[in-house]
């Protein structure tokens, strides 16, 4: 491993307690001054415009600290965690986990932005409404559809959104009480059968072929039927196979009155390429976090728009942002609308580091950054598919992918016995992100998913194809070194079965306390 | 000293008559015949290659086996330590000294049984202990209908070790055989379901913070999950002909009352209304009434028709009609026959395994369905 710009990696080690272990009771960061006599006779005292049954009788067990002891608590979490900015990520596939430029950052985060309210009065918010505005119809331009809306705060969120529209355009031509069913396939990311299941669809799911690794046309006409309410997948598939037959499948589920949803969270090669609204989609959603540079914000504030032709723009929740020709305004008179699926408008500071990042980029960059993204993908599968214990399930005749590739170690498996799971705990042994095995890891053995996307350059590819092959022959040659890794991380080896466990599985520290004593 | 106990059962003839055309070995008379044609015994060298792959976790569990080629030669091949229990006659085993080394494990607390053999042997161990005991096949037989066998044997050794390390759950699977002498007369496929084993399964390799709570869903209530819907949308005017099969029992667990282990059930008005019925029985009941077919896939190579069910015969399908069949598999069920491999019919009628076969709806849990092939 001696690459010329690469380094060596050693996690820092620091064994934190939590934070509820930490500081002592009456311990404060600072103190807030106390209000003059002057303001509280006219203010009054806050906490009494909270309802009486709503107010907190004890104050709540927080962790008490002072503003140091806070301070060196996080930094050294964060020197412990591991991000797009601190290494090489090109393994979580799915997620688009391109790099995300600093400008933009700094956008969202300047006081125009962080100051703004969603209660504020319109005419004190044109600004940041004609950014919603006009990313709108970027987006528009982008995916061919004819409305967009923010609400959705994230893939999942907006598949619901789209799932109630389908809902709702069913119930508007009374024929909800028929069209129970939503067809899928298992290669979609789960939530495109989960979301519709949650808005009381009953799911019928397709599989793959295995030599092409897309959906017999043949198994979509037998699960067609007059129950048919419409057609959730995602395109390309998780797997980073593009399902070319797509507008046989949108006809026919159009002949059947359904209609066709298109989950475009992976549309990170698909910028510039493929408007999927020409090509006969009604409904289709983008993740901002994915494909523009907008961060995940692990389950925080992502953003989805969801967006529909013309036809089912009455649908869209409220309020959508209009413009009068002088001015911007929210529209709540939409009668046909599902309503709200979130507050308010959708995560603004997302909507601007999106707007910032296409603005930034213009329709070239665009079309270039799908380009990259694909060569990228195809240069990283060439060079994995040449280790040993590394194959392509599915489709195998045409060895190219999209965005990103499903691959499985299922070989490596069987001759040495190393897992992904092991290869995982290896691999972050290098100052490398794990990699993502697969959202229905039990259709492909061993799974696993890299995505480069974009942000990768060449030397990132080779030294992450060079730090699998080494992993692979240390599978054959000195596989306990494996099954004992991690060895340069800041956490050894974590069990993962209590968070699969609900008996044991803690979201909160009352919970935890509650479940574990 | 390690605490888990594995019992290791070698049936050395298993699979002698596979090679030379003999489609199986029941029977003395068999084995004579396959050892005159030069048979190899298949079953020890199948034994030997999982245990190889078992000698890694050797520190983890104590073996006990039986003597000779029943266990005790291949583990010191293996140089793997062992307790040998009971006795044999060299060279004479029968299918007695697999019934009595399944007993003898089961008396003295082993966690899990690996045997070596076919349905025959899986038969044997099945009568004994029936769900006592988690048991787990390793595949050496020449008859290998039931759905307790590993894919191969060094699959076998790492399910094993799986299972002893609690990295695995249990699943109830068919023990089927086939009727030898009916196949080798007739050349006909008579495949009966004899009972259940406990059989370990790996759980699938899941990313629990991306995927939620399905990691928690395990075999039992999937096939729960499935018996709420058939039972929520149970029509009053209609005949429900109950398949054998473990995904079918669970609706009949639904409805409180206790399913014919091997037989067909029927209920009407979600009411057991009659049991273990044969062919005739079920044409004269569902004459001119309203009926639907409720089955799963049986054994290994999932079978909807023609093995275990024979009492579903063509007529009964024909009566009942091709749109009324419903089939039920949990998706595990389906991925254990393999992405891509079709269910399979053999009625014995090409037209209605004609009729049968295409992509077809299978129920998978509640509001779940997925579109599979069928073939004949």
């Amino acid at each position: 491993m001696k690459n010329k710009g690469t380094t060596t990696y050693h996690a820092v080690r620091w064994r934190e307690p939590i934070i509820y272990e930490l500081g002592r009771k009456g311990r404060r960061g600072f103190m807030i001054p106390k209000v003059e006599p002057e303001i509280k006779a006219v203010a009054r005292d806050a906490v009494l415009s909270i309802p009486d049954k709503m107010r907190r009788k004890t104050p709540p067990e927080w962790p008490e600290l002072s503003e140091p002891e806070v301070v060196r608590h996080f930094i050294r979490l964060s020197q412990q965690t591991f991000g797009v900015d601190s290494g090489i990520n090109v393994g979580v596939g799915t997620c688009t986990m391109k790099y995300n430029p600093k400008v933009n950052e700094a956008l969202a985060r300047s006081p125009g932005i962080t100051g703004l309210h969603p209660l504020q009065d319109e005419s004190t918010v044109q600004g940041i409404l004609e950014i919603i505005y006009k990313l709108q119809e970027w987006l528009c331009e982008i995916s061919g559809m004819d409305k967009f809306s923010f609400q959705p705060r994230g893939g999942a969120h907006a598949v619901f959104t789209n799932a109630c529209i389908i809902r709702a355009f069913h119930k508007y031509n009374g024929e909800l009480d028929q069209r129970d069913e939503i067809i899928t396939t298992v290669v979609s990311h789960p939530c495109n059968a989960a979301a519709p299941a949650s808005a009381g669809f009953k799911i019928v799911t397709l599989y793959p072929d295995e030599k092409t690794g897309c959906i017999n046309v043949e198994a979509l006409k037998a699960a067609v039927s007059k129950r048919t309410a419409g057609m959730m997948i995602t395109n390309p598939y998780d797997t980073g196979i593009f399902d070319s037959n797509i507008i046989e499948y949108i006809n026919i589920i159009h002949e059947a009155g359904g209609l066709v949803a298109i989950d475009q969270a992976n549309a990170n090669c698909l910028l510039g390429r493929v408007r999927i609204g020409d090509v006969g989609a009604d409904l289709c959603h983008f993740n901002l976090h994915k494909s523009f540079s907008t961060p995940h914000g692990s389950c925080g504030p992502g953003s989805a728009p969801v967006g529909v032709k013309e036809e089912f723009a009455k649908f869209l929740p409220i309020p959508t942002v209009e413009f009068d020709g002088s001015k911007y305004y929210l529209d709540y008179d939409r009668p046909h609308s599902i309503g709200k699926v979130a507050e308010f408008h959708g995560v603004a500071q997302n909507v601007v580091r999106a707007y910032a990042w296409i603005l930034t980029m213009g329709a070239e960059g665009l079309r270039e950054t799908s380009e990259v993204a694909v060569l990228n993908n195809n240069y990283l599968l060439k060079k994995l598919l040449e280790i040993r214990g590394v194959s392509l399930p599915w489709g195998k005749s045409r060895p190219f992918r999209m965005q990103d590739v499903r691959l499985s170690l299922e070989k490596l498996k069987e001759e040495t016995g190393i897992r992904i799971d092991d290869v995982n705990r290896r691999i972050v042994d290098f100052g490398v992100q794990r990699c993502f095995t697969s959202h229905e890891p039990w259709i492909v053995p061993e799974p696993f998913t890299p995505e480069p996307t974009e942000s990768a350059s060449k030397e990132d590819l080779d030294r992450f194809a060079e730090i699998f092959s080494r992993i692979s022959t240390e599978a054959y040659t000195n596989p306990e070194k494996i099954k004992n890794a991690p060895h340069n991380c800041a956490i050894s080896r974590v069990n993962l079965n209590p968070s699969s466990d609900p008996k044991k599985w803690a979201m909160t520290w009352r919970s935890y306390i509650k479940k574990h004593g | 000293m390690p605490n888990k106990k594995l019992g290791l059962i070698v049936n050395p003839i298993a699979g002698l008559g596979g090679k030379v055309g003999l489609k199986g070995t029941d029977g003395e008379a068999i084995i004579k015949r396959a050892i005159k044609l030069r048979a190899t015994a298949v079953s020890p060298t199948r034994a030997l290659e999982a245990l190889r792959t078992l000698t890694y976790a050797r520190n983890e569990f104590e073996l006990v086996t039986y003597p000779f080629e029943m266990g005790q030669d291949v583990a010191e091949k293996c140089c793997l330590n062992s307790k040998i229990i009971g006795s044999i006659v060299k060279g004479k085993t029968t299918a007695t000294d697999t019934k009595n080394a399944a007993r003898d494990m089961m008396k003295l607390g082993v966690d899990l049984i690996l045997f070596s053999g076919g349905d025959g042997t899986a038969r044997d161990i099945c009568e004994v202990i029936g769900g006592e005991v988690p048991v787990l096949g390793i595949p050496a037989g020449v008859k290998m209908h039931s759905a307790v066998f590993a894919i191969n044997p060094k699959k076998a050794a790492e399910l094993a070790i799986s299972f002893l390390r609690g990295e695995a759950s249990l699943r109830e699977a068919e023990v089927m055989d086939i009727d030898e002498d009916a196949f080798r007369k007739k050349n006909k496929v008579v495949a009966r379901l004899y009972g259940y084993l406990q059989v370990p399964y790996e759980k699938s390799l899941v990313q629990p913070i991306k995927i939620g709570s399905s990691t928690t869903m395990d075999e039992k209530s999937n096939q729960e999950a499935i018996a709420e819907y058939i039972v929520e949308r149970m029509e009053d005017d209609c005949y429900y002909i109950l398949c054998p099969g473990t995904t079918v029992k669970a609706i009949a667990d639904k409805l409180g009352f206790k399913k014919t282990l091997l037989g067909v059930d029927i209920v009407k008005k979600r009411r057991m209304i009659a049991m273990d019925v044969n062919e005739e029985k079920l044409l004269k009941l569902i004459e001119g009434e309203k009926a639907k077919i409720v089955v799963s896939p049986i054994g290994g190579q999932g079978f909807i028709f023609g093995r275990g069910n024979q009492q579903i015969s063509p007529q009964v399908i024909k009566k009942v009609g091709i749109d009324n069949i419903i089939i039920l598999a949990t998706e595990n069920k389906l991925h254990s026959i393999g992405p891509g491999k079709p269910l399979l019919v053999d009625t014995g009628d090409d037209e209605i395994n004609k009729q049968l076969s295409g992509y077809k709806r299978v129920v998978t849990g509640y509001n779940k369905e997925v579109i599979w092939k069928v073939s004949a």
